[in-house]
């Protein structure tokens, strides 16, 4: 496979994975919103700091309200990581590497970009909200759908895990990071309503609330939060279940091509910290340095597989 | 213009009915409801955008794509009409090869006197760089899309010869599967030869003008300008249907004095490279400095014998619209037979007389530029207005050698399907030829663009013209 090809997938499936995480942070932002009538502007203000948008959103407005917000983190052209700009992007990407993908692939990402185009078009309305977050969603239920019944498990599709692997790490990592302060242990707050209102939040961007009742019944401590958004592999959105896959995968590819590179030790590296770690040790190191650190690395496997898979040169 | 002329229609006799090869596609339309149809049509149009099946125009935003109308009625012609066909345009595809090794070589045409020498060595298309050298197999053009059109039940003529990079391939597969897509009754019907075939064939034919140099299976890949290239559908759906890497020139370098792409596992020499960018950018060291289109160094290594590049560079020079005027000439000279396939008649306007004769009747004439493609920089005297006219003598009188002027040709119509009714419009016919060192094939068909404005002769996709599934009857 062409290195520019590799590197088409990887970031394809990267701005897919963004494109939806963005949506699910706006989704509950939005619910918060809803349910609480003060601090909105603050909660607003940590959805756009966890898009990592902040610097931008800044130097087009000056407050954090939701018609804003909504319309520069779905809609707005000018921000790379908006979902209209990353459905673009997603798709330019499949163009390129058109030849990699099944036509079924294809097509899905395809549609996907005129169906958000279209829906997209004008200012999003609140009332129009949940059905524009929703189609967003099946939009790409679709497309990951399409790549799991039609692709050839080869290469390219190792390409494509790995981009939705580490995208999603980073995310799921970064919303701890934002929040980590509520997160704290501080026997002062809680079962207070204020952390269960915060917990809730981090819970829903991350689509972890059903599951996390599921498993935890009615306990709902920051540990318990922490540790299953870290350790629990069975999460599909856990720090955890993305390093599985991304080792793995990267496996899959060490052992195609029958060569080892220097990502696949830092990869290793990265998982065995979250294996020799429990919630206890995480929070001794304190939180914060912990995610820091696992964004970092995270980000430095991305960099070492672009060098090592020979994406622009 | 057109419409007020007596022209051939294809499917319609003018009140004597239907002709043969329409017939059982006439009985079938007949009992179609018409609303069916232009729900079909409606379905065709969203076929193609969901599968991305576009074109960007030049001149337009980068973002612009837009689809080629396409239309239902099938432009059909008889297994007699095609056998004629081809046998003339494999005669001309022949003949082409031969001048183009000759004018590159021995240069025996020019010696004879059949072409004027100043048309080759004062030309742009002829590539110095290409002197003294064979390209493997001896074939420059290894894939051409001869324009045909029609005046009447026997006259086919040669519009152009498209021997450097013909696209339009992609359309003629495409409309093929949208039709047994969308009425696959029609062809349990009517038996129709398969296109199908053609990635495959491609593959093999350019696999088999692999150089000396590549041992065992020879490595093909498509060269692209990139995803803003108005073809790039194109380029990537070739690549896709013959499962071979689509590069772009920053996929490829120099090694070891072959062409090797970059892979996930290092780089890989290509054998046989079918480029789909032009002579002046395919080497920065060679042509155009500033190209970043092309690979560095990619000359000498052909010139070497290391890589076929697939048009051969320099095949140009038979594009050119003066040295078409002389295509009959180039026929019989180097295959000793008349041509099977008519020429336009052409007045070179590098020629005093020829330019008196086409500055005298601007307004029946078409005027072409030598090195034109695709419709821009034409003239149709009989649609243009007063002020176009004069604008073009100026032209013409300051740079005649650039211009040739043909009639304006009675064009064949084939009907559209246009609010629930047929219409005639008129069409040309752009089959697509594969050459190998011991093969000439010819898919069966090929692509029909079609003027969707009543009366327009412009079918260019680029100018707002559309496309039909083209059937050659099997027998």
């Amino acid at each position: 496979m062409l290195g520019k090809t590799a590197g088409g997938l990887y970031w394809m499936f990267r701005f897919l994975e963004r494109g939806e995480n963005t949506a699910r942070l706006v989704e509950a932002g939005f619910r918060i919103a809803l349910t609480r009538s003060t601090d909105s502007e603050t909660e607003w203000k940590s959805v756009v700091t966890t898009a990592g948008v902040k610097a931008g959103y800044s130097a087009k407005y000056e407050t954090f309200n939701a018609a804003n917000v909504v319309d520069y983190l779905l809609r707005d052209t000018t921000n790379p990581s908006s979902v209209i700009s990353v459905t673009e992007k997603a798709r330019t990407n499949a163009r390129m590497v058109r030849t990699a993908l099944t036509t079924e692939v294809w097509e899905s990402v395809n549609e996907n970009w005129m169906t958000l185009k279209s829906a997209l078009k004008k200012p999003v309305k609140e009332t129009e909200l949940p059905a524009i977050l929703g189609i967003i969603r099946q939009q790409s239920a679709l497309v990951r759908g399409a790549l799991h019944g039609t692709m050839l498990r080869n290469d390219i599709f190792d390409f494509a895990m790995i981009g939705t692997a580490l995208e999603r790490a980073d995310n799921t990592a970064r919303i701890i990071d934002v929040k980590y302060y509520t997160l704290l242990p501080s026997a002062s707050f809680v079962g207070s309503s204020i952390d269960n209102v915060q917990w809730e939040t981090v819970l829903r961007s991350v689509s972890a609330h059903r599951a996390f009742r599921w498993l935890n019944e009615s306990e709902m401590t920051s540990s318990t939060i922490v540790e299953f958004l870290i350790l629990d592999a069975r999460f599909p959105r856990s720090l955890a279940f993305c390093t599985k896959h991304l080792v793995a995968n990267l496996g899959y590819l060490a052992k195609d091509y029958g060569e080892r590179l220097p990502c696949h030790d830092l990869a290793d590296s990265l998982q065995s910290k979250l294996k020799k770690n429990d919630i206890g040790s995480i929070f001794e190191t304190g939180l914060h340095q912990f995610i820091g650190d696992f964004i970092r690395e995270n980000n430095a496997v991305g960099a070492q597989i672009e060098l090592d898979y020979r994406f622009n040169g | 213009m057109g419409s007020d002329r007596k022209n051939f229609d294809e499917m319609l006799f003018g009140n004597e009915g239907v002709r043969q090869p329409y017939d059982n596609y006439e009985k079938w339309f007949c009992s179609e409801d018409p609303a069916r149809l232009t729900k079909k049509s409606k379905e065709a149009e969203a076929f193609f955008r969901r599968t991305g099946i576009t074109f960007n125009v030049y001149g337009q935003a980068a973002a612009q794509e837009r689809l080629i109308p396409f239309d239902l009625v099938p432009r059909i012609l008889s297994s007699r009409e095609w056998t004629r066909l081809s046998k003339g345009i494999e005669q001309r595809v022949r003949a082409i090869n031969a001048f183009l090794h000759d004018i590159y070589n021995r240069q025996e045409i020019l010696r004879a006197g059949r072409v004027p020498i100043e048309l080759i060595s004062q030309n742009a298309a002829f590539l110095p760089q290409m002197i003294g050298m064979s390209p493997p197999g001896d074939v420059y053009t290894h894939i051409v899309g001869t324009d045909i059109v029609r005046t009447g039940e026997d006259d086919f003529f040669v519009l152009e010869d498209n021997a450097r990079t013909p696209s339009g391939v992609s359309y003629m597969l495409e409309n093929r599967e949208t039709m047994l897509h969308m009425f696959p009754e029609l062809f349990s019907q009517i038996k129709v030869q398969p296109v199908s075939d053609y990635p495959k064939n491609l593959r093999k034919s350019l696999a088999a003008c692999a150089p000396h140099s590549c041992e065992g299976k020879p490595t093909v890949a498509v060269l692209t300008p990139g995803i803003h290239n108005s073809a790039y559908f194109e380029h990537s759906f070739l690549a896709d249907q013959m499962g071979v890497e689509l590069v772009e020139g920053h996929d490829l370098r120099v090694v070891d004095g072959h062409i090797a792409m970059r892979t996930t596992q290092g780089y890989k020499v290509i054998d046989v490279l079918y480029r789909r960018v032009d002579d002046e950018y395919l080497d920065p060291l060679n042509f155009k400095p500033e190209s970043m289109l092309g690979v560095p160094g990619i000359m000498d290594v052909y010139r070497a014998g290391n890589i076929t590049i697939a048009n051969a560079p320099g095949t140009g020079i038979a594009d050119d619209k003066a040295i078409y005027s002389y295509m009959p000439d180039i026929i019989e000279f180097y295959t000793g037979e008349k041509a099977i396939l008519k020429n336009v008649e052409t007045w070179r306007c590098s020629e005093p007389a020829s330019l008196q004769y086409v500055l005298e009747h601007l307004s029946e004439l078409v005027v072409k530029e030598v090195h034109g493609s695709g419709g821009y920089g034409m003239l149709v005297g009989p649609a243009a207005s007063q002020k176009e006219l004069s604008a073009f003598t100026a032209k013409l009188k300051s740079n005649p050698g650039n211009y040739i002027a043909q009639p304006t040709l009675s064009l064949s119509t084939v009907p559209i399907f246009t609010k629930k009714q047929l219409a005639p419009r008129h069409v040309d016919l752009r089959p697509f030829v594969l050459v190998s060192p011991n093969k000439v094939s010819i898919t069966p068909g090929g692509l029909t663009r079609v003027a969707l404005k009543a009366g327009s002769l412009v079918v260019n996709s680029s100018q707002g013209g559309g496309t039909k599934d083209t059937w050659v009857l099997e027998d």
